[in-house]
């Protein structure tokens, strides 16, 4: 009775755990400030080589779902082809996407179950892909590369796309036409910047962006670097200092046009 | 019970109850001490005078309050105090009989890391990562400057890029990139916040002019058989892609598209000193002025005698003071970039007879290169790759606001005195600037906000790495001599060389081909392409 007592003790002991090293890692950063429960872990993680060990466990068991949805299908792509394997991955993902010439999408149900309808056609390319609030992050790129007929990428709301992830996308930048990737926490200027290489590219959302200082100075600058792209997601006066006493003027498409921001 | 009048008899019963109930929650509740002190003031001072009983459970409700309030907070005032000097005189405490010089050095160290710049931060790093045991090797970093004011690393312009004509580069590059990727998977602290780099990925831009443009191919075919994903641009597609750049005089460019561009070093180095250090490595401000060696001698195949020295000792000199640690190593790891050709020659290497191996000196000196922040309003935009152009000078975007950094390496001939970090503005107005305007037309018109200086580790034999050990000094490695490349390739060196140290070879790049041997054998591997 002792044995079953510790055990469910450690067991909720180490959810709590579980939970506080989550809250560990991302609720610190907030300004809120931690929980009792929090402050006496990261001290007892000071003192006690046991209680780092469980903080480090925790942080490994949080990616661990990151990583294994990330990995290279290569089982899938060897064997059914590139692009089966690359809607595999996408469905295994929550992910949506529509093949060249077809006109029907094919998603996954609330509980993440799909058909495999897909593998009828081995030889249709993809062309349009929906993987707004997955978890993909550029290994899980890797699955996608050979699609060179994409022409619209939607990544609204992931997590783990950062500029990395967008710098990658150089791969479509024959035939990418619109891409979404508003409400990425982790995107910045400088994976905006890697943009350059998708020349193709027609329509791009960057609104809700947080890590953007200043997104009207940014939407200039993007409509400069891609002359053919539509920016959406961002006004040009958002980022100004003061919107009340500058009327809110028509920015030409210059690098110039900055003289009314300060900060950066 | 002997007859006492009434109330001595009921203050000694009360007496020895109290006394085990103070014994049992001393110090733990104030209040209760308080009490127990009350109760110990009321009986002693009962002793004397047979006073009439109080009752007991109403005794610290005594009508002169307030002189026993103060006396109490004195006295806990005093046992605060005492308890004070009793926890600092406790092992664990800083506090020592004897007046220590503060910062010094542990006495004791396995591996000793000259040079506190990115490169000995990594291998601090990875030697850390690789030890199996826990605190199986006690590593120390040694850093001459605690504000990092002359370091390169911090000077630097923080590039990175794959487009190298030596596959050794390349790999060390990529599998660099590799690391600043999932740079929060190896250096995050609990407790801390994320590492930030701001990279920029806007990637290099190479320009080729006619007679250097078979280079450029042939650099362009090593690069993707290494993996790096680079592009080939004609005059007329670079005119497409960038308008801005004056095509004249180009014949072949070669643009970076992924895993380049560039960041902060400053975030790197303090990510990798932050997570070495909570790991246990050890990290001294101090400068290393000498070793006690043991010297051997040794003959070598073709009948010289030369004295192999290994080192048993690093003399740490404390900053602003004749104070000095001999820290005793099995190891000692030359990363000190621009001032490792001081700390060899502490060693005797290269001050032997000219014809012998210890007559060749360690051929790593520091050069000065500048660096200028210019302003202009009507340069190029967002796409701004980091432009190196065939005359040598360079130029990137810095922020949003039309700044740019830009700088040049100068001739042979020409290299700046390198006994201070003063910058030559006439060195940008004669060299840099027309050639810069020239390939870009709007920079005609630009202001020169600010300028720095910061040394090159820069290897006068083939300006590129030396990593390995030296074959008259057994246990000294060297990881330095990158000339200008050190921080885009030192996640990776840091890795080879804790391999080097712990494995015995390299596992993950092959860097055999840094070896010192080479400047013995006086083969030097040269890099086609150097800015």
């Amino acid at each position: 009775m002792a044995a079953s007592l510790l055990s469910h003790g450690m067991r909720r002991c180490s959810a709590h755990t579980c939970a506080a090293a989550v809250a560990v890692r991302r609720g610190l950063s907030s300004a809120a400030p931690p929980s009792v429960f929090i402050r006496l872990l990261l001290k007892l993680n000071r003192y006690f080589y046991d209680v780092e060990h469980i903080v480090g466990w925790n942080e490994w068991a949080r990616t661990k779902l990151v990583r294994s949805k990330n990995t290279f299908f290569g089982y899938a792509q060897q064997r059914f082809g590139d692009n089966i394997g690359a809607a595999y991955y996408i469905l295994t993902l929550r992910g949506s996407f529509r093949f060249a010439g077809q006109t029907e999408w094919f998603r996954p149900d609330s509980r993440g179950r799909f058909s495999y309808d897909f593998m009828s056609t081995p030889d249709a390319q993809i062309e349009e892909v929906d993987l707004s609030g997955t978890i993909i992050n550029h290994n899980g790129l890797d699955n996608l590369v050979k699609q060179n007929k994409l022409q619209s990428l939607s990544l609204r709301g992931c997590p783990e796309v950062d500029d990395w992830f967008l710098a990658r996308l150089h791969v479509f930048g024959e035939s990418l036409v619109e891409l979404d990737v508003s409400h990425c926490p982790c995107v910045t200027v400088g994976g905006l910047a890697a943009l350059q290489n998708l020349r193709k590219l027609q329509r791009l959302d960057i609104s809700g962006l947080s890590r953007l200082q200043s997104p009207g100075l940014v939407r200039i600058l993007l409509e400069e670097m891609l002359p053919h792209c539509q920016v959406t997601g961002a006004e040009y006066e958002q980022g100004l200092i003061q919107p009340d006493t500058r009327e809110p003027t028509e920015e030409d498409h210059e690098a110039s046009a900055n003289t009314g921001v300060r900060h950066l | 019970m002997r007859t006492w009048p009434n109330g001595l008899a009921l203050h000694c019963e009360r007496r020895v109850s109290v006394k085990v109930i103070g014994v049992c929650v001393f110090s733990l509740n104030k209040n209760t001490s308080l009490t127990t002190i009350a109760m110990w003031r009321k009986l002693l001072s009962s002793v004397p005078a047979f006073r009439a009983p109080k009752a007991p459970c109403r005794s610290f409700k005594s009508s002169s309050r307030r002189a026993e309030k103060d006396f109490n907070k004195d006295l806990e005032a005093q046992f605060r105090a005492f308890r004070e000097k009793a926890a600092a005189a406790m092992p664990g405490s800083d506090w020592s009989p004897f007046e220590l010089t503060p910062g010094l050095p542990p006495e004791r160290a396995d591996v000793v890391i000259v040079g506190g710049g990115v490169v000995g931060w990594a291998i601090a790093y990875w030697l850390k990562r690789k030890e199996r045991v826990r605190d199986g090797l006690r590593v120390l970093v040694v850093e001459k400057d605690p504000t990092y004011s002359q370091a390169s690393t911090v000077l630097s312009c923080g590039g990175i890029r794959q487009q190298f004509s030596l596959e050794e580069n390349i790999h060390l590059s990529m599998t660099s990139a590799d690391f600043l990727k999932n740079i929060n998977n190896h250096l995050w602290v609990v407790n801390e916040e994320p590492v930030d780099l701001q990279f920029n990925h806007s990637g290099y831009l190479f320009l080729a002019s006619e007679k250097s443009a078979h280079i450029m191919e042939e650099n362009y075919l090593t690069q993707r058989h290494a993996g790096a994903k680079v592009a080939l641009l004609s005059p007329s597609r670079l005119k497409e892609r960038f308008p801005w750049i004056n095509t004249d005089g180009v014949a072949l460019a070669s643009l970076g598209l992924e895993n380049e561009g560039w960041f902060d070093p400053w975030s790197l180095l303090n990510a990798l000193r932050r997570k070495a250090v909570s790991m246990g490595v050890y990290q001294c401000f101090g400068e290393v002025t000498g070793f006690r060696y043991s010297s051997n001698v040794a003959e070598i195949t073709d009948g010289d005698f030369v004295d192999v020295k290994r080192i048993k000792y690093v003399n740490v000199q404390m900053p602003n003071s004749l104070e000095y640690q001999p820290v005793e190593s099995a190891v000692v790891v030359n990363a000190a970039g621009a001032n490792s050709g001081k700390i060899a020659a502490m060693l005797g290497i290269g001050l032997g007879p000219e014809e012998s191996i210890s007559g060749i000196p360690f051929p790593v000196e520091p050069r000065k290169r500048f660096v200028y922040v210019v302003h202009c309003p009507d340069g190029p935009g967002l796409d701004t790759p980091f432009l190196i152009d065939s005359s040598g000078v360079y130029c990137r975007r810095e922020g949003l606001g039309g700044n740019y950094l830009t700088g040049m390496s100068p001739e042979e001939t020409e290299e700046p005195d390198v006994s201070n970090l003063d910058v030559d503005y006439e060195f940008f107005q004669e060299k840099v600037w027309p050639r810069l305007a020239n390939r870009i037309p709007a920079f005609e018109q630009l202001k020169v906000s600010s300028a720095w200086a910061g040394f090159y580790d820069y290897n006068t034999f083939d300006q590129n790495g030396i990593v390995g050990l030296h074959p008259l000094v057994p246990n000294m490695y060297f990881a330095t001599g990158f000339s200008g490349h050190g921080l885009q390739q030192s996640p990776a060196v840091g890795l080879a060389v804790a391999e080097l140290i712990l494995d015995g070879g390299y596992k993950t790049v092959n860097l055999s081909a840094f070896d010192l041997k080479r400047i013995f054998l006086r083969e030097p591997m040269l890099e086609r392409n150097i800015v």
